[in-house]
Formats: structure tokens, sequence, C-alpha cells
């Protein structure tokens, strides 16, 4: 059983503006979107903001716009939304596959594309309740000096595990982001650092408010080991966008979560371009994926499994894409 | 202003199970808690306290979701249903029916979840196949493991109001 809720006071602002400005005037406060991570974590008593900062009554955030160029999906759309939505599918399969495995389907109807962006990392040291961890002296991330993952590295280790990020860094989204000093458009990949204490770069007074795509006609898919087949975080996940065949490729994109404190996109595929997808390629990608996935003890699973569970799903998923085997764009 | 204000309450005006009612909800209080402490429907269990297990899963605006991890000042204005809702005029839901006479509910302490969540899927989706209703349950736990039962039970429901 987890303690009560700590007090806090609750601001409902009606605009992007309105929670930019709530935001500055309380120093102590944490944004809400759906609320399904980080009311868990405040049961747990991590964190204690003395105002919380809820979204659901901004109208802006709330929207999806669908043309043939792309999208753009505001961050308070909800997961159940992004599912419903079979332009958005049609258009970037990774998307739908990837938010069809995210919690349980009641979840799905409160979290929302901008919460599992910006999903706070996890670990076995961490989410956790109060008397666990004061039991173990805290940890690095929360109150405490070590981090019990790696005690003599001098950073948080607490992995991301959000599903949604993959599967947009895979279709080249870019995030809209406001703040006291305007607007700004940056792609997903700056949105993060490989820092499970801070692993997000949006400043103080920054809000994530929207997500925007281009349509580029690429077969893509979404895949995720887990202990349990529904509810779970990955273990390991794993996005890849394509444009080929079998033959050749033309475009390859691969993308992982569950396995770094940020999610990662792989670099070196450009290199895989203009080659048939045969086991030398899947050999190829697999060395990707395992020389960047950085899995170390943040969960009961064995680092090295997931290590090879990514690599086994991005091998798995370059190959049914290629041979047709996918939803196609 | 101060970055410590004083935590307060609020007047939270919300439909339960038909009926619009109007409370002085704290700011963190949550669903579960309301419906439980407040309105008195104990019907709706606290399971895992977590998000978790789905033992505490009502209907907010018809959609299925989690009160234990929801904030009652957030529902201000819509409608919540809970297993107290379903049986009308002392007659029983058809998914109450079909979990008894199916043996659907073991233990019971899962199934006002169950069946909270096993409504929303058949408003959305009258004749779910046996996969779509595992797929709509699968953020419920019941600890009896009692799952085929519980699939027939819906089964027989979606097949009685069809």
């Amino acid at each position: 059983m987890t303690r009560p809720i700590h007090d806090f006071r609750l601001l409902r602002p009606q605009s992007v503006d309105a929670v930019i400005e709530a935001r500055s005037m309380h120093e102590n406060s944490r944004i809400v979107a759906g609320g399904t991570d980080l009311i868990v974590n405040l049961r747990r008593g991590i964190g204690r903001p003395s105002v919380l900062i809820s979204l659901d009554g901004v109208e802006e955030i709330g929207q999806t716009f669908v043309s043939p160029d792309g999208a753009r999906i505001g961050s308070g759309v909800t997961i159940a939304a992004v599912l419903a939505d079979r332009e958005l599918a049609a258009k970037f399969p990774a998307l739908a596959a990837a938010a069809m495995t995210i919690a349980g389907p009641s979840h799905r109807n409160l979290a929302t594309v901008g919460g599992n962006l910006c999903l706070d990392t996890r670990c076995i040291y961490y989410n956790q309740s109060e008397w666990w961890r004061a039991s173990n002296g805290y940890c690095l991330k929360h109150r405490g000096e070590v981090c019990h993952v790696a005690p003599q590295g001098d950073r948080c280790h607490a992995v991301f595990s959000g599903d949604l990020a993959p599967a947009l860094l895979v279709h080249g989204a870019e995030v809209e982001l406001a703040g006291s000093g305007g607007r700004r458009r940056m792609p997903l990949a700056d949105l993060y650092r490989e820092d499970g204490r801070a692993h997000l770069t949006l400043a103080d007074d920054e809000i994530l408010v929207g997500v925007h795509l281009k349509h580029e006609s690429l077969r893509s898919g979404y895949a995720k080991v887990r202990t349990r087949k529904a509810m779970d975080f990955p273990l390991a996940g794993v996005a890849v966008a394509l444009d080929g065949n079998v033959g050749a490729l033309r475009a390859l994109r691969v993308a992982l979560t569950g396995t770094n404190s940020c999610p990662v996109l792989l670099q070196g595929t450009d290199e895989l371009l203009g080659k048939p997808v045969d086991e030398a390629l899947l050999k190829s990608i697999d060395k990707l994926v395992q020389r960047q996935a950085q899995p170390v003890r943040t969960t009961l699973a064995s680092a090295n499994y997931r290590r090879l569970a990514a690599a086994g799903l991005a091998r798995r998923l370059t190959d049914s894409l290629a041979t047709g085997n996918a939803s196609v764009s | 202003m101060s970055s410590q204000p004083p935590p307060r309450k609020q007047i939270v005006r919300m439909r339960v199970n038909g009926r619009w009612r109007e409370d002085a909800v704290a700011d963190h209080a949550l669903l579960v808690d309301y419906l439980r402490e407040t309105a008195g429907l104990t019907g709706t269990k606290t399971g895992c306290d977590g998000g978790e297990c789905g033992a505490c899963a009502v209907l907010v605006d018809g959609v299925a979701v989690p009160s234990c991890i929801t904030l009652a000042a957030r529902c201000d204005g819509h409608s919540v249903e809970t297993i107290e809702g379903m049986a009308q005029g002392g007659r029983l839901h058809r998914l109450q029916k079909a979990f008894h006479e199916q043996l659907g509910a073991q233990c019971g302490f899962c199934t006002p979840g169950m069946i909270m969540a096993a409504e929303a899927l058949l408003r959305k989706n009258p004749k779910p196949t046996e996969a779509e209703i595992r797929s709509a349950l699968s953020g419920n736990l019941c600890r009896c493991t009692g799952y085929v039962k519980i699939v027939k039970a819906v089964q027989i429901a979606a097949e009685a109001g069809s």
C-alpha cells in the first residue's frame, strides 16, 4: 500500500499562456497531463510540488490535424484518441503500434502524447514506496547521493521508457514548445539528454504543446518486450521505419526505448542503404543496436537480456517491414 | 504570489450515477476516495493503490478510468458511473447477471472494476470478439485468476444485449 497523496493546490488554466504564467508564478509546481505516471509517483512520495498545473482545460493542445503532407498532434491528445485516428495510423503505422502497447485501456483514456514523451525515467531503486527508498538511503535521482545501479559513477542511470518517442523519432518528428520567451520547434531527439535525473531539455517555464510529423511514405512498426503483455513498461522497445524492399533499402531509421536514459535514434543506419535485406544486413543492425543500447540494472530483467532483446526486435521488425509483412503507410 | 500556497478545497459538481451532486473536495483528493468516503459508494475498490490492477475502474463520460490515480477535482462537470449505478429498478444489469450466473465473480474484489471495464467495451463495441474482450480487460487483474469465466460472462452479457 502506498501512503495518501500530499496536500497541493490544483490549478486548471484554460490556455497555453496561462499555463506558462502559472508555472513562472509557482516555483515548486509540476505540470500534470493525464497523471497516470505522475500521480502514482506522488502517491509514493516522489516529489512534493505545492502546486499542480493541470493541462486538461487547455483546448489548443487537445486537437490533432492530419493533412496529406503530415500531421500536428497536440500534446494533450490522449493515447486512446491517437489509436482511434485511422488516418494517423495509416500515415504513421509505428505511432499506432506503439500507442497500442502503452499501459492498459483505462490508462490510455487519460494518458496523453505529451505525457508519454515527457515521461519520467524509471528504475527499480526509484519507482518504489517511500519506506522502501528510505530504507535504502534513497538514490541519486531523488533525495539520495548514490546511484545504486552504478555506485562508482556520478550520474543517474534511470531509464526512459516512453513508447511513443521511438515511433515518432523514426518518422522524423519535431516538437513544438511554448515558454515565456515564445514558441520554438526542434527535432524530437533534441528534447532529450542521456541523464536519468534530467533527461528533458525543456526549460523550467516551457511546455510541450505539440508534435509535427511529415508524411514520407515509410513502412514502419514498433515492438517491445515486457514482463506482462499488458500494462508494463518496455524492457526494450524498438521502432523501425524504412523505404525500399528486400532488394535494397532506400531509407532506414531505427529508434530504441527502455534501454538508455533517453530514447535513442540509432546512428549508422545510412551506411546500410542500397544494400539488400539479408542476414549480413540484419547482423549489421544487430551490432549497431548492441553497441548503442546501454541498458544497466534498472529493471529486474538483466541488462544483457534487454540489449539482446532490443537487437532481436530491430532485426525482426526490419525483416518483416522489408518483406512487406507489416502495415504500409 | 507565494510559492507555497495553502492546500484548499473547491466545490466540485459531478453527475454520479445519473444524479448531480456538489461537494467541497480537496485538490489532492483522488476520485476513488471521493466516491468511497464522500459519496459513500464503496463498490469501487482500492486494490493496488497505484493504477496497476483495475479494481478501481469507473466510467468518466462513458470511458473507463482508474479512479485511484484520477484527481476528483478534475472530474468537475463530468459524469461518473460506478458499479452502484448499474442495477436499475432492482434488476441486475446484464453484466452483473452474467457474472453471477457464469461464476465470473470469485472473491468478488476485482468484479466491480471488471464490470465497469466490460461495460465501457460493450457501449463502444456491442459484439466484441474474445480477443477484444481480453484486450479490453487487460488492465484488470483477478487474483483468484478466474479469467476464463470472466471472459465468458462478458460474452454472455454481449449476447444478451444484442
